[in-house]
Parts: C-alpha cells; structure tokens; sequence
C-alpha cells in the first residue's frame, strides 16, 4: 500500500510522518511518532482510552484516519504537562489516587481537560457525563471524577485574576 | 405499579492466599552503586497496588526513604519465584518475603557502614533518611550512598538480601480431616440499599456502607481505592456481567464493549467505608490484603436486598430486569419486605 505524507502539530510541535491509507490515528501516534500516551484498548471506539484532542475536541483515535489529522492541531496526554510541572489533572489524578491499573487514565485526563476547558465549574453529573464513554474497570469511578471537582477548583483559582 | 426499597446485608471471612501443596513467594533484594535499593519479584502489579506496598515494606525494614527503593516485577524468567497475583496474597505473601530479603540487605548494609565507621555493626543504626549512625552518636554517621560505594568499590562486598515466605502444605489429618488451609483471615461487612421497579425490573442501587478489616491499612489511600473500585465491580457482577448469552442464544451474548453490559460514571452510588485496623500476627506490618473480598460479599448484599424489595430470591447472577419480572410474576405480584398476598 502506498504511504502519504501528513503533517499536524502535535502538543506544540510541527510532526510530519508517512503514513498508510487505512492506518488510524491512534498507530499513527504510537507506532509513526513514538507517543505511547493514547492507548489501544478496543480499536472499535468503545473504551475511549484512545482518546486524543483534535482541535480542542475530544475524538477517539482509532476511529480518525491518519490522514485526516492534516494540518490539525492534536494534543494527547504527552502534552498535559508543562515541563515538570503537571497539569492540575494530573496532579489531583495523583493526590486523589484516581488511578489503578492507569490504562483508562490519559484517556480520562483528555475527556476531563475538554470538560473543565468548556466549563471550570462542573456539577458531579456533569463529570460523570463527560467521562461516560471512557471505561475504567479499577477505580469505580468514584476516585476519578472526586479528582476532577478538584482539579476543577485548582484551574478555577489560578484562572482568577 | 411501584418502586420498593430494599437492603440487604453481608458479610465475608476471607482467606488471604492458599495452602494446595505450599503456597512461597521469593524476593530479592540488592543496592546499587549509588546506594538505592532494587526489590526483584515475579509478583504481578494489575494495578493493585503491590509495587506500592512492597516499595514501602522494603524502605521501612532497610530503614531508608521510599524514594530510594524500587520494585521491579513480573519476570518470571529474571525473577525470584512467585506463586503469583491471586487469591489477595500478594500483600501478605510477597510482603513477607521482602521483609526477609531486605532485614538480610540491611544486616549486610550494617556490616559495610561498620568497616567504614571502624565500629561494631550492632551499635549502628539507620534514620530512614539514607543516614547510618552509631546509636546515641548521630554525629559518627555515613551515607547509606557512601556505604554502598565503599562496599561494592573497596570492600568487594554486596549488600543484598534473600527472602522467601511459605506457608508449608497441610495434610488433612486421616482420622479426623482436620487441616489448616489457611494462616490469615481478613474480614468485611456490608449492607446495599437500593430500589426496584416492578413493573420494568429495574434496580438502582443507592447507596453502600461498608466496614473492612484489613489487618492494618499499610497504605491507607490505596485500600480506600481497591475497596470503592471492588464494590463497584461487585455490583457489576450481581447487576450487569455476564459472557454467557442474555436472551435467548448463545450468539446473542456479548461480544464486545457495546455488548457487554456494565454499569458507567452515571450509575454510581454512594459508598462509605469504614477501614477496621486490627493488625494480623503474621502478617508483614499486620497487613493483610483488601483484594477480592472488596467485591464478593456485594453480590450476595444485592441478591438479599432485591428479595428485601420485591420477594424475589435470585440465585443465578447476573440479576437482570427479566428475572426479577418472571419472580414477581411467579409469585403473583411484588412483596415488599417479605409481604404475602
């Protein structure tokens, strides 16, 4: 099968690659540039752990092909942190022991950062909505959108002036 | 038609590992160079916890912070022996064996600092901040780093440790059967509320409390976590999953994540947990394992509550809407708390 290029800018940076007709975003991402934070659960749009944004929008990686990714703006899990320092996502994901197994977690970070991008002040169904198409089979849930309402109240106050 | 409320209780004795020929777990412990510490296991970590617990079982008994060991697992090629991840033994079993290879690591850490020191190893003693001192002398001290150096660079000397824990086979006595399957017993309790509709079949689960004993809670946070998540799992058991077909053929069963039902963000319930410390003899720490029992006795709590609710004894999982609709039907209707027509 014949390869084509794309290009797109991936957590900040210009990253062109060749890719193949029918490979999705999610092999693009981890076999094509290396970045092993969106992870491969189902490959049939069902678990969400594939999640990436593109755009600023939440899209299940393995159900984007590659080459639509041209000239898009994408940003995975890689690109929450900001140097050393986390992003409060990650950092309230650590203090509120949201996390087992971790498999759904980059997946959940991204469905939560669309969430609190929208709205920094949501209500626990709201969360809970937001988050309903990532599956976790450790946490119950529960330690991941408590970590969220708080994560939620740190973007808050630093978004005071 | 009605919604009705119903409770149900139960509670769980729980075995912690097993005893079918022996049941050892094997750790080895040994510093590198720079004076950290490498725990090896063929233990498996699925999330629960288990390089967390070993990682801190291991600093504690070495007497050096958290931050300077680490926990690799899940070689069996490269690693000591493990039994495995099952039967919530992991904490128990596995926490043994590193106390043993890391009080060995230490002795031999002790032995190091006592050539460097010019002391005898028993007046040492370590602040669990990578310092060794002489007892009631902080100030003839050396760093567990420098120990580590002078014994691997000058000394030509290891500091290491061996640790296996077995809990040895038990024969049922001929004459009587009596044996000793198991050491160590953690125990819960729990009680479900929740509310079933009649007329769909439908249960809504509202709200879990829960008491544990875990022996002692050795990280605290993390036994919260696998309590929450296990319960969750348990009320997916008794409510939602199944491989088998739900109606009416095999070739309708699940096959996927569309098809295979299990409850999401939304169908949360309240969960309180009150964590009982009550330190297990022969148990690393007095830490027994959460494990599987933060799931099992959910699902009989939910059988009873449904029947609680609606009269409707169910005695094959999951319990689904059509169940509990042909019991209310087979009985002539709902009985609210054990009400008769």
């Amino acid at each position: 099968m014949s390869k084509s290029p794309v290009s797109f800018e991936l957590n900040g940076s210009e990253t062109s690659l060749f890719v193949e007709g029918g490979q999705n975003l999610l092999d693009a991402l981890r076999r094509g540039v290396g970045d092993l934070t969106p992870k491969f659960g189902c490959n049939q749009g069902t678990c969400g752990a594939c999640t990436v944004l593109i755009d600023g929008q939440p899209f299940l990686s393995c159900l984007v092909l590659a080459v639509n990714a041209e000239g898009r703006s994408i940003e995975t899990a890689a690109g929450l942190s900001d140097g050393p320092s986390l992003h409060p996502l990650q950092q309230a994901f650590i203090d509120g022991f949201a996390a087992q197994c971790g498999y759904c977690t980059p997946g959940m970070l991204l469905a939560a950062k669309t969430l609190l991008d929208r709205n920094p002040n949501p209500a626990r169904e709201e969360i809970a909505e937001a988050i309903s198409g990532n599956l976790c089979r450790c946490t119950g849930y529960a330690p991941i959108i408590d970590a969220i309402l708080s994560a939620a109240e740190i973007v808050r106050r630093s978004n005071r002036p | 038609m009605a919604k009705h409320k119903g409770r149900g209780f139960a509670c769980i004795n729980y075995p912690i590992g097993m005893n079918l020929g022996g049941d050892p777990s094997q750790a080895l412990v040994h510093s590198t160079p720079d004076g950290k510490f490498m725990v090896s296991l063929s233990s498996i970590d699925l999330g629960q916890g288990m390089k967390s617990v070993t990682r801190q079982i291991a600093a504690e008994t070495l007497g050096v912070p958290v931050s300077d060991v680490f926990v690799d697992t899940a070689d069996s090629d490269t690693g000591p022996h493990c039994m495995g991840s099952f039967a919530s033994r992991g904490t128990h079993r596995v926490g043994n064996a590193v106390i043993r290879a890391a009080t060995e690591a230490r002795a031999q850490l002790l032995e190091a600092a006592a050539d460097e020191l010019e002391v005898n190893a028993a007046d040492l003693d370590v602040d669990g901040r990578g310092n060794i001192h002489v007892k009631g002398a902080p100030s003839r001290s050396i760093t567990v780093a420098d120990t580590a150096i002078a014994a691997q660079f000058r000394q030509g000397r290891t500091v290491s440790g061996r640790g296996i824990f077995l809990i040895p086979p038990s024969e049922a006595n001929p004459e009587t059967g009596e044996m000793t399957p198991v050491s160590c017993f953690a125990h819960g309790a729990i009680v479900v509320d929740l509310e079933v509709d009649e007329e769909t079949g439908e249960i809504a689960v509202l709200e879990l409390n829960s008491a544990y004993e875990v022996g002692r809670a050795l990280n605290p946070k993390l036994v919260e976590q696998q309590l929450v998540g296990g319960a969750w799992m348990g009320i997916s058991h008794a409510l939602y999953e199944t491989t088998e077909p739900y109606y009416p053929s095999r070739e309708h069963g699940p096959v996927d994540f569309n098809s295979y039902l299990m409850p999401g963000p939304g169908d949360l319930a309240p969960h309180n947990i009150a964590i009982i410390e009550r330190p297990a003899e022969d148990a690393p720490f007095g830490g027994k394992g959460p494990g599987e029992m933060c799931a099992n006795p959910v699902i009989p709590a939910v059988a009873n509550a449904v029947y609680d609710a609606v009269g409707v004894r169910c005695d094959e999982l999951p319990i689904t809407p059509e169940k509990i609709l042909r019991g209310i039907r087979a009985n002539g209707g709902a009985r609210p708390r054990g009400a008769r027509h």
